[in-house]
């Protein structure tokens, strides 16, 4: 296999990051106006809000670092699923608010880790912009874990939900810390985490929230991984569907 | 079980030096939620610098039967304003 350059390996990099944010701010975003609850459809609203403003960031800059022209609006609209760097997890559908708090929270962890080493980025447009989005994460954060214990430690219902729930997205869970070539040159050039570094801390924190929900992880799960390759679940496609449409029947329109 | 979750009045101070001031009230499961959600519903637009919230039940009301012997004695006692004082300039909030 032909090895990387640093610039390649830079640009799929910060297409994982936007990819990240738009695809789970897109999710989120479905939820406008059929939330459970008036309060909570404005708080899930504000929390796809903040990911798709740390996508336009990324991908802006994604944009710069390919040198081909291309801006946020052209590498969000217009690429097709294999183009995708995502993590499977943040594609998988919202199904019941216990889904999405659980997406949220396995997320959420990783991505709050992530950005805290990023802010120390030797790129100082990634520190930056890292810098920026960990104040959104560490709400991000509060507010799913909340909402972890809150149902888990709930009703009989609530638990059962969050139960399934986990049970259906933690095969997710691992891909974020499989580092392939990509995240290997990142960190080696002091751009990027080592992420076998982060798993323990993850680990740590989660079990500790998963306890003080009364929530057990499965074990001995096969994590499921390819997203930040490009090979997707089924979910990503009908995702672009709904968010590419627009751009793709009407190239180039504008509000 | 009531499966509507308790009202929360909210109360935000604007910024620094300012007193809390009502501004609405909304829903949550417990004090931590309503937090979250005043952050939500009235803070997007850099509205405040703290919150708090209080269960709209344990706010007492006067009653507006009482208006007259609660507040009228207080309409002819003009001497009571601080408007007979010349304030400087820089005292502000007053």
């Amino acid at each position: 296999m032909a090895t990387m350059t640093h610039q390649e390996a830079l640009f799929e990099y910060l297409l994982r990051l936007g990819d990240n944010a738009l695809i789970l701010g897109q999710r989120l975003s479905e939820w406008c106006g059929h939330a459970p609850v008036l309060e909570q459809d404005i708080a899930i609203t504000n929390l796809a809000l903040d990911q798709i403003g740390q996508a336009r960031n990324w991908l802006t800059l994604a944009g710069e670092v390919e040198g081909k022209g291309r801006d946020e609006d052209q590498l969000a609209y217009l690429r097709d699923a294999w183009d995708f760097r995502n993590l499977l997890l943040v594609e998988q559908p919202n199904e019941d608010w216990a889904h999405t708090i659980v997406r949220q929270f396995l997320f959420d962890q990783f991505n709050y880790l992530l950005h805290n080493e990023l802010q120390r980025s030797q790129d100082e447009r990634i520190a930056a912009i890292a810098a920026k989005s960990l104040k959104e994460i560490k709400y991000h954060l509060k507010y799913s874990s909340e909402w972890m214990v809150r149902l888990g430690d709930g009703t009989e219902e609530s638990h059962r939900r969050m139960q399934n729930a986990l049970d259906a997205l933690w095969r997710y869970s691992g891909e974020a810390f499989m580092a392939d070539e990509v995240d290997d040159l990142m960190a080696e050039a002091g751009i990027g985490p080592d992420l076998r570094r982060l798993k323990p801390l993850y680990d740590e924190y989660v079990a500790h929230i998963l306890d003080q929900a009364t929530l057990t992880a499965p074990e001995d799960t096969w994590m499921q991984r390819g997203g930040k390759q490009g090979t997707h679940t089924e979910f990503l496609g009908y995702i672009l569907a709904e968010m590419q449409w627009m751009q793709r029947a009407y190239p180039n329109m504008t509000w | 079980m009531n499966k509507n979750w308790p009202l929360w009045e909210v109360f935000i101070r604007p910024k620094n030096g300012l007193s809390h001031k009502h501004v609405g009230s909304l829903h949550a499961a417990d004090a931590q939620m309503a937090i979250e959600h005043a952050r939500d519903v009235y803070c997007r637009r850099n509205e405040g610098v703290s919150i708090w919230v209080v269960e709209s039940k344990y706010i007492t009301a006067s009653d507006p039967e009482e208006a007259d012997a609660l507040f009228e004695p207080a309409k002819d006692k003009i001497y009571r304003h601080p408007t007979f004082y010349n304030l400087p300039d820089e005292v502000k909030h007053i």
